[in-house]
Order: structure tokens, then C-alpha cells, then sequence
């Protein structure tokens, strides 16, 4: 302490000291418990938009094409500086994104701002990389029967498939993220162990994934589930190398998202208007939407680079296409105030 | 210098250097993050359905249902239920049957029932129907309070004397409301310092606990923990309840702010009942529903069944012709499997 000393203007410190060393009562605790609370924010938070791909997948209406690619370019034009912007899976699957290769050649790629793609096998990822995507994304999943219902396979087996899509984009020099889905709870299984969350993210960043989203899938969980499932994954991932992808299912997600960012995590997954339902309980909501997330990051002094009102331009263009409603309570009441 | 000795940590001389030149921390390798906050292991919900909730709701309900509704909610394990306000009839037309509603509930014996009074005569009407516990509202926002109640925040804690002293002759405890305390909707920003000032009057005249409200929800976590910090250093943090409305979807994380600061009484509606009435169509009041949710998720106690009173929003629904808003009722109603924790 004598270095500090030196190095401390001795007033100040004499005076800090005086008012503050001279009781343990509980209002002191209180406010140092207030001086922890505020202590713990990242600067910045980078935001994932994933309306176009996660949003509109689990929306019942098919939207045209040139919606699509209007809505991806006022996201772009909104300071969002990353967009999922579609996804290469079978329009068997998956008909919504059928048109993902029109999508990706129509969109105006703005500088700054990258357009990931979903990429399930290698096939897709092949016409990903045809149809000109910078960066792809996989799906692992944290519960066993999650995986084989999903995609008919075991987590292991996925994460093999995976391996051949990682070995392909290191030789093309593509990066990948990895997203772990059902990280707190299975609409099968119930409760998802954090340990087996953890290694399924190690897995995922060992084999080359710059970035691993953990999923809420259902959105089940809470501060508490959040807290311990991120306790055991940054024992494994180093923070800086992990995002939460939070659902509103059960009105969770925001507080969620709060407590990660204080455990170190600076990248939030979300979707604008809240796009995308919960495919697990009919009518109720699923992702987070982004406009309610970058209030409260604003909020929080937190910087985004993201301009809301371009934002919520964006969200209301979508909602009139879909002929909906916004799921985003900062739309809602900013256009009634 | 990397191991500071403990004692000189819990010094809170300590934790002000930290806060104060930021660069020390990294320089003493203290620059973690801070993962465990102190929780209350219990907290209180005060339901305030009943009179805030279907104040702002525009269908008038029928005085049966209303008792039908306090008494469902009796039964859920909460102890705190607003049933009613001694208010003019004149002013909120839903609240006329104040002392029917009063008269014909069942009250459960470890809840209170706590009505609102703005003033000596409502008091008086309160008591004579039987009150056990009144609450009085003050703002934050000088512009509000004449809008709202007709007079300036001081003359407002004239009025609010009468109550409290007239109640301390009763032996009958008193909850002081602050309103726009993170926002106004004609204000604009609030001084934290103004809502410490309004919080203080009413503790220091006889409020047994502050309920500081984000009437417009306007707030964040950001903004909560300012203004809570600034309270603290006036009213006991035991004292203070927080009353958050979730028009832009913050409720959740400014209480969760709130309980990280050691704040331990929470407002919520049943259902999310009551509208924002500064933003036609928006929601207000946060669900105790989904408030319950997320402290049970964090294994906070409350005392309150979750299932009973997701069942209580159920039937004020159906009576009022209208969706809940509680996301948690709304999943469990429609969801194909019970994943929920």
C-alpha cells in the first residue's frame, strides 16, 4: 500500500478514508454492494442480428425474397455489425429459406458489417461459399435427444459432421461460429447439465469456431441457470470467445442478458421485432428483440454503435410485411408515446 | 502488490480507491470479473393487481369479480394484496366500489390489505370500511404531480401529513409511494436527488417502506442503480421497495438491479394488469407471474405459489376479455411440453 500512497494525492485519500474506514454497518455493505452492482459492464457489446435467418425461420408466413433482402439492407444500414442473413439448409427442411442463394447475391453488403450463414454439412456449406458467404455458422446442440430430434443424430455424431465443415472453411480461410443450443434447458430432456454445455463449447471452439453462442433455446432459464451454466463454460471458453443467444419465452431474456454481460460476456444475440415465435409453445415469443436490447444497453451507457431509430424503422418494415404485430415492447410504446 | 491482504479489501476505503481511480485495479491485478452479487434470500412481492392494475384497465369490472380476484390471490401465498383506493369516484370511476370491495373480501389472516388514500377524507372512508393499512402517492416530477393530483409535490406532503399522522393514531401503518422515479412523462429526466429528496419526506414522516415507481418504465439498469444509490444514502435500504413497469420490456433487469443493491420488496400485477396510460396499447405494471419466475429461478424465496396465481390471471383475463401479459402464464399455457425449471 505505501507505493499507492505515493502515487495517490495523500488528501484525497486521507479524506476517502476518513468518511468511509470508519464502520462495517449494514448501509455500508449496501453501498458497497451498490458499488459492486455498478462495477461490472463491458464498454461495448457487439450485437448479433439474427432476424433474417433465425427470426424469419420460425415465422409461419413465407416471405418473398426482395422483403428479405430490403429488411437485411436497412439492418445494415441501422450500424448492426453482424447480420445472419440466411441459411443453407434443404428448402425441404426448411422452405422459408429456400431462396438463400438470391439472398445472399441480392443483399448491398455495406462495408463493416458481416453476413454469416447458417451451414448445417458440408454440402451447404459448399453453396454457401459459391453463393459468396464471408462467414458460416453450426448448430451443436446440449442435449442428446435435442440433437436426434432436431437432426437425427447424437452430439457426437454432429460434431463429426461439423469437423469436415471446419476443415473446409480453415482451407477456404472462412471463419465459423458455433452455436450450443439448449444450454439450460430441453423441451425433452428438462434441465441440460452445465458441464455437458461446457463441452460441447469446447468442442466446438477446439475445433476452430472463433465465437460460440450459447442458446436458451427454449427460454427456460433464469439469472440463476444462466449464472451456473456460464460459471462452467468459461472454465473452458475464454469469455471474449462466447455470446448468449437469449429467448423471451418465459419474459427472462433481458435479465439474462444482464447477467452475462456482468460475468465478462460482449457479444448478445438478438432478433428485431422479436421475430420468431417459440416453436415449442405455439403463439408464445421466442428470440430477444434487439430494439429492447440495445435500449437497455444504451441505457447502461454501453456502447453498440447502433442507431435505434434506424432500427425500429427495420423491425416495423418486417412487421408490416408479416402483417404482425412487433414482439418489442420499445417499438410498441415508442410509436404510441 | 498483486496480493492485497484481506483486511485492506473489506476496508471500504478500499473499494472506494478502486471505484474512484479504475486504473489501480488492473495495476493491483484486482481486475476480475465479479460474478457473485449478494441476493436476498427472501423477497416480498406486493401485488398491487387489484387497485393499480385494474385502475388502468378500461373495462369496469364488477365488485364480485374483483372480490373473486383478492380472494384467489389470498390463497396463493401472497402476503401483501392492494385491494382498493379511497379515492373520488368522480376521478377513477373504477374505483366506486371501494368499500364494497373491502367489506367483501375474505381476508386471510398473515395478509395485509393495503388501500390507497390520498387524502384525510379517503383515510377516513378507508377506516370506516375497515382498512388496515393505507398508502399514500408522491412524485418525483413537480409537472406530474400537478397534472396528476392538482397540486405541487409540497403541498401533496401537507395532504399526505394528515393521513400519516391521523394513521399514527390509529396504529395503522402507512406506504409511501414515489411515482416518475426514473422518468417523467412531461419532466422528461428525474434527479436522482429529487427522488431521494420526496422518498425522505415521506420515511421521515412515518412511511414504513418506499415504493419507488418507474411509472412510464422508461428506466433501465443503468438508471435504476443511479437512483437507488442516491435513495440509499437517505432512506434505510430495508425500507425501500422497488415498482417497475415494463412498457419498454426493462422491468426484469432494473429489479434484478434492485436486488443486486440489496432491495428486497418488489411490485408487480397479476397478470400484468393496467396499462401504460401515457402510451395507449403499451403494457405497464410488470407480471408477478414472471417476476415470481425469476426469483424462484434464482432460489429466492417468496412464499408465493406460482401455479395459483398464474390461475388468479386466468380468470381476470377471462373476465376483462383480454390476454395476460405475463410471458411465463403465456408459455405455460401454450407450450407442447413443461420444460420449464
Amino acid at each position: 500500500m505505501a507505493t499507492v500512497m505515493k502515487l495517490v494525492h495523500r488528501n484525497a485519500l486521507t479524506s476517502l478514508m476518513g468518511q468511509h474506514c470508519l464502520s462495517f454497518s449494514s448501509a455500508a455493505a449496501h453501498r458497497a454492494a451498490g458499488v459492486r452492482a455498478a462495477q461490472a459492464f463491458p464498454g461495448k457489446v457487439k450485437i448479433v442480428e439474427v432476424g433474417p435467418r433465425d427470426g424469419l425461420q420460425n415465422e409461419k408466413t413465407l416471405v418473398p425474397t426482395e422483403a428479405k433482402i430490403k429488411l437485411i439492407n436497412m439492418l445494415s444500414e441501422s450500424g448492426l455489425s453482424v447480420i445472419e442473413a440466411t441459411s443453407f439448409v434443404s428448402p425441404k427442411w426448411v422452405p422459408q429459406m429456400a431462396d438463400q442463394v438470391e439472398v445472399m447475391k441480392g443483399i448491398s453488403r455495406k462495408p463493416g458489417v458481416t453476413y454469416q450463414v447458417l451451414t448445417p454439412n458440408l454440402q451447404g456449406f459448399q453453396a454457401a461459399v459459391k453463393a459468396g458467404a464471408p462467414e458460416v455458422a453450426i448448430f451443436g446442440a446440449a442435449s442428446e435427444l435435442f440433437s436426434k430430434k432436431n437432426i437425427n443424430c447424437s452430439v457426437d455424431e454432429s460434431l463429426q459432421r461439423f469437423d469436415e465443415v471446419m476443415k473446409a472453411a480453415k482451407e477456404a480461410g472462412v471463419p465459423v461460429r458455433g452455436y450450443v443450443s439448449c444450454v439450460v434447458g430441453c423441451p425433452y430432456e428438462g434441465k441440460v447439465a452445465p458441464e455437458k454445455v461446457a463441452h460441447v463449447a469446447k468442442r466446438l471452439y477446439s475445433m476452430g469456431c472463433y465465437e460460440i453462442s450459447l442458446g436458451d433455446t427454449i427460454g427456460v432459464g433464469t439469472p440463476g441457470s444462466m449464472t451456473k451454466m456460464l460459471e462452467a463454460v468459461i472454465k473452458e471458453v475464454p469469455v471474449s470467445a462466447l455470446a448468449v443467444h437469449c429467448h423471451d419465452t418465459y419474459g427472462q431474456a433481458l435479465a439474462n442478458i444482464l447477467v452475462a454481460l456482468q460475468m465478462g460476456i460482449s457479444v448478445v444475440d438478438s432478433s428485431v421485432a422479436g421475430l420468431g415465435g417459440c416453436p415449442y409453445a405455439q403463439g408464445a415469443s421466442g428470440n430477444v428483440s434487439t430494439e429492447d436490447v440495445v435500449y437497455m444497453l444504451h441505457g447502461l451507457g454501453i456502447q453498440t454503435g447502433v442507431d435505434l431509430s434506424k432500427l425500429m424503422d427495420a423491425g416495423s418494415f418486417i412487421c408490416r410485411t408479416l402483417n404482425r404485430k412487433t414482439s418489442s415492447k420499445v417499438a410498441q410504446a415508442a410509436c404510441k408515446l | 502488490m498483486g496480493n492485497v491482504p484481506t483486511t485492506v479489501k473489506h476496508c471500504l476505503s478500499y473499494e472506494q480507491l478502486i471505484e474512484d481511480y479504475p486504473w489501480l485495479r488492473r495495476w493491483l491485478q484486482e481486475d476480475k470479473t465479479i460474478t457473485g452479487h449478494a441476493y436476498p434470500e427472501f423477497v416480498k412481492i406486493v401485488e398491487v393487481g387489484p387497485r393499480d392494475g385494474l385502475q388502468n384497465e378500461k373495462e369496469i369490472v364488477p365488485t364480485g369479480v374483483k372480490i373473486q380476484l383478492i380472494d384467489m390471490l389470498s390463497g396463493t401465498g401472497l402476503s401483501v394484496i392492494e385491494a382498493t383506493s379511497f379515492v373520488s369516484s368522480k376521478w377513477v370511476p373504477q374505483m366506486a366500489d371501494h368499500t364494497d370491495v373491502l367489506r367483501g373480501i375474505q381476508r386471510a389472516s398473515n395478509v395485509q390489505y393495503p388501500v390507497l388514500t390520498p387524502n384525510l377524507q379517503g383515510f377516513q372512508d378507508a377506516v370506516a370500511a375497515g382498512a388496515t393499512e393505507v398508502a399514500v402517492f408522491g412524485s418525483a416530477s413537480e409537472t406530474f404531480s400537478k397534472k396528476n393530483i392538482n397540486c405541487s409535490v409540497d403541498e401533496s406532503m401537507l395532504r399526505f401529513e394528515e393521513v400519516i399522522n391521523a394513521a399514527k393514531k390509529r396504529q395503522i401503518p402507512v406506504r409511501g409511494y414515489v411515482s416518475c422515479a426514473l422518468g417523467c412523462p412531461h419532466e422528461g429526466h428525474i434527479e436522482p436527488s429529487k427522488v431521494a429528496e420526496v422518498a425522505k419526506r415521506l420515511y421521515e414522516m412515518g412511511c414504513y417502506e418506499i415504493s419507488l415507481g418507474d411509472t412510464i418504465g422508461i428506466g433501465t439498469p443503468g438508471s435504476m442503480l443511479k437512483m437507488l444509490q442516491r435513495v440509499m444514502k437517505d432512506v434505510p435500504i430495508n425500507a425501500l421497495a422497488v415498482h417497475c413497469h415494463d412498457t419498454y420490456g426493462q422491468a426484469l433487469p432494473n429489479i434484478l438491479t434492485a436486488l443486486q443493491m440489496g432491495v428486497s420488496v418488489v411490485d408487480s400485477a397479476v397478470a400484468g394488469l393496467g396499462g401504460c396510460p401515457y402510451a395507449q396499447g403499451s403494457s405497464g405494471n410488470v407480471s408477478t407471474e414472471d417476476v415470481l419466475y425469476m426469483l424462484h429461478g434464482m432460489g429466492i424465496e417468496t412464499g408465493v405459489n406460482i401455479a395459483k396465481v398464474i390461475e388468479a390471471g386466468s380468470f381476470i383475463c377471462s373476465a376483462l376479455s383480454r390476454k395476460t401479459n405475463s410471458k411465463v402464464a403465456q408459455a405455460r399455457s401454450t407450450a407442447c411440453c413443461d420444460a420449464s425449471l
